[in-house]
């Protein structure tokens, strides 16, 4: 940590296991957009389901839902955070390589696991934690496996102060094993049997479980990607971080609010008012510090707007960050009570959703992976700058359709199943609020269609990125960016 | 690394002199909007906790101020839409069904209560207008196994078919085949019979005579010598183009060897007597009330 010889000498950083993390995360988004192209063509065509039990939508669902936050998200997590962490650190990944790979390996294993459970029928029940006990237990071992390499590193690093980016990781790391713990404390019918009962029973099971379903998107999706975005963004910009009071506020109170507002997951249930008014209450004080990101990542792009338009990456992130201000104040609007009387078990709630998971979750993980390859694989630059445009534009109108389509079904089932005639009759019965939903699912199909050729593109785009003799760089010039941005060479 | 502060160019604020890989931090002091914002937001919070239910101690919890409970809240609203339909429902409830028909006004209440009703409750099984599915009977096709006057559909509506309950109505096809009162060559007998001669499906020199003497035998007594059916049993009539489980001869043997004795619900339970009569003005109207 002081900074005489010990600084000087070059690290060499461990890149081997972020590069297998970037291709899990290329693979598993294909995955996720996928299934979730299939299953939204299931919900508009329900006779897609083929009348096969593991291709029904209640088994596939988990399996997109699983593979777009855990695999696809989680991978993109975990890789860039143990890129980000070695080179803010200066100090090469604790544990060695062999534990390092046991958590890649680990957790690869642990999505399969699920996936596989998931269309052989077992589910836990509860959303975003399907998976049954055992599975649960390993996960444990991987996770906690990733907070000793994660820590570890930290403690061992040979900068004196800790970059907010690891503040945010570590925030997700440690949470998410707090939640993943309590929620999925049950006990199973048997040794040998993968059936098991969860720990709590009725309002209370609601509740924790959307204590856990609201966090898994306040820690994995939010200061997880936000760790991401502290990185990337100054990184690719070649800014300073707008505001490091910003950092220190906004991180804090995320951290402290987020935490409580799970109750609003449940407005107008069995759950005691008192509960739903505090959900509601924390969620509306969360505005301003899931904002404070936005500022500090878009403002830091003051002085360097003109790279939006030569870096496509860039403006991934960026459009991440808008997107991610845009949900993050939809969010707490649902959260309010009178407005959630509406919203609540509409189509509106599954846009809200995607504007996050497409939005900002994809987007900014896109940023970084055209960041991370032509570095990690010591490329001079992308091999299409002129794809990753297409990329873009294809993708954003992807979002676009979903979303629109999502607002208005969802606001049209609300206003149709609150409808009452002259009488004093509900106006609609059920079915037909499915009927008039019919186009908007068709439309939200296709907005995901755009967003996994999008993403094929990137796929693409970055293989020829690696293997393209026109990307390579020149041999006399190996020492430069790339093996300056492999390495922790002192001052550079 | 040592500290080392320094001025940006750009936005002319100091950076707050650490650095990792290169990347600063500018020492920008809080956004006043920000901060303002953050405020009214706790502020908001604040007076939500007075004014409504929030603070939990031992068993209890504070109230609110505006002493807002959300169950009394639906019971209000409730009970605000029970008192609109009250004065027709309980001219539905009280009137004859001949009266209700003769007054139009009323008659417009009845058939908007009955077709949500309906659309809400009978409709995932027999289906949109009454349509029906196979197993569930078609309500618009004048098929009826019970009988489709307004009384006959009020009757099978309150009280169901093999429910639970005392006045459901009742009938049990013998299980021919399962039981052993009939062999399969028998049964594929009186099945060629049935299709040829009521599902109206003769095979040019087919003879059926063999099934025909099983049918008298053994389904005369319920379903009638013309295959007519007979609604005090239940018994369906099968010389029709409707049929319950479906028009194959291979539904025919299925029903025959293990019949399916299908059960409606009780609705009395579930739905007020004015509700009910709503409801079988409703199916009347489909198309095949008698």
């Amino acid at each position: 940590m002081s900074d005489g010889v010990l600084a000087a000498r070059p690290v060499i950083y461990n890149d081997a296991v972020v590069k297998k993390f970037v291709i899990a995360t290329m693979f598993w988004g294909i995955v996720a957009f996928l299934v979730g192209v299939y299953i939204a063509a299931e919900l508009a065509w329900p006779s897609l389901n083929l009348g096969l039990s593991f291709t029904n939508f209640g088994r596939l669902r988990p399996v997109h839902t699983s593979a777009a936050i855990f695999a696809f998200g989680g991978s993109a997590l975990l890789g860039t955070s143990m890129y980000v962490v070695q080179r803010t650190c200066r100090a090469r990944l604790f544990g060695g390589d062999a534990l390092a790979d046991f958590v890649f390996w680990g957790y690869q294993f642990f999505i399969v696991m699920a996936a596989l459970s998931y269309v052989m029928g077992f589910s836990q029940s509860k959303e975003y934690a399907e998976p049954e006990w055992h599975i649960d237990i390993w996960l444990t071992i991987v996770w906690v496996a990733y907070l000793l390499v994660f820590l570890g590193t930290i403690m061992k690093r040979t900068e004196p102060h800790i970059y907010v980016a690891n503040w945010f990781y570590l925030a997700f790391i440690v949470t998410i094993a707090m939640l993943h713990i309590v929620n999925n404390a049950a006990l199973p019918i048997s040794l040998y049997s993968a059936k098991s009962y969860s720990a709590y029973s009725g309002v209370q099971d609601a509740l924790v479980q959307w204590w856990y379903g609201h966090n898994a998107v306040g820690f994995f999706l939010t200061a997880g990607f936000l760790g991401m975005m502290y990185y990337f963004i100054p990184k690719a910009a070649g800014r300073p971080v707008y505001s490091y009071r910003l950092s220190i506020v906004h991180f804090w109170t995320l951290i402290f609010l987020y935490i409580w507002a799970g109750p609003h997951h449940l407005h107008w249930t069995a759950l005691p008012d008192w509960t739903q008014t505090l959900g509601m209450a924390f969620s509306i004080m969360l505005w301003m510090p899931s904002w404070g990101g936005m500022i500090n990542g878009i403002m830091t792009l003051s002085g360097a707007w003109d790279k939006l338009r030569t870096d496509p990456g860039l403006r991934f992130s960026v459009t991440a960050v808008g997107f991610y201000g845009m949900s993050t104040f939809e969010g707490p609007v649902m959260s309010v009570r009178e407005v959630n009387a509406l919203s609540h078990y509409t189509d509106w709630t599954i846009g809200h959703v995607h504007s996050g998971a497409l939005g900002w979750v994809a987007f900014i993980t896109f940023g970084a992976m055209y960041y991370l390859v032509p570095v990690l694989w010591g490329r001079k630059a992308l091999y299409s700058t002129r794809l990753a445009s297409w990329h873009y534009w294809i993708s954003t109108l992807g979002i676009v359709l979903y979303i629109v389509s999502m607002w208005v079904a969802g606001i049209m089932e609300g206003l149709m199943w609150r409808a009452y005639d002259k009488f004093g009759f509900l106006q609609y019965s059920f079915v037909e609020s499915v009927v008039a939903v019919h186009p908007f699912f068709v439309i939200r199909m296709l907005g995901g269609v755009f967003f996994l050729l999008g993403g094929l593109i990137m796929v693409y785009n970055l293989i020829r990125t690696v293997t393209s003799p026109t990307t390579e760089l020149p041999r006399q010039g190996l020492a430069a960016p790339a093996l300056a941005a492999n390495l922790g060479v002192a001052g550079a | 690394m040592p500290t080392k502060i320094e001025k940006d160019a750009v936005t002319g604020r100091e950076t707050t002199g650490h650095e990792w890989d290169g990347v600063k931090e500018l020492d920008t002091p809080l956004p006043k909007w920000w901060l303002y914002v953050f405020f009214a937001c706790i502020a908001w919070a604040a007076g939500m906790f007075v004014l409504y239910p929030s603070i939990p101690y031992g068993k209890g919890y504070f109230h609110g101020v505006l002493g807002y409970s959300q169950r009394a809240a639906v019971d209000a609203d409730v009970a605000k839409l029970i008192a609109q339909r009250k004065g027709s429902m309980d001219k539905i409830a009280a009137l004859s069904f001949d009266a209700i028909k003769a007054d139009p006004a009323l008659m417009e209440v009845a058939l908007t209560s009955g077709r949500i009703t309906f659309a809400e409750n009978c409709q995932p099984c027999h289906g949109p207008g009454g349509g029906g599915r196979p197993g569930f009977p078609a309500l618009a096709a004048g098929a009826w196994i019970w009988g489709g006057t307004l009384a006959d559909i009020q009757q099978t509506v309150t009280h169901g078919i093999r429910s639970a309950d005392a006045d459901a109505r009742q009938s049990a096809m013998p299980r021919f085949g399962a039981d052993g009162m009939l062999k399969p060559a028998e049964i594929e007998a009186v099945a060629d019979y049935v299709w040829a001669t009521f599902y109206g499906h003769p095979t040019a020199g087919q003879d059926v005579s063999a099934g025909a003497k099983i049918f008298a035998d053994n389904c005369v007594a319920c379903h009638g010598d013309k295959g007519q059916g007979n609604r005090d049993m239940g018994a369906p009539r099968l010389a029709s183009h409707v049929h319950l489980y479906g028009d194959t001869r291979e539904t025919i043997v299925s029903q025959v060897t293990l019949p399916r004795q299908g059960v409606m619900p009780n609705w009395g339970t579930r739905l007020d007597p004015a509700t009910i009569k709503s409801v079988a003005l409703y199916v009347h109207s489909l198309g095949g009330g008698e």
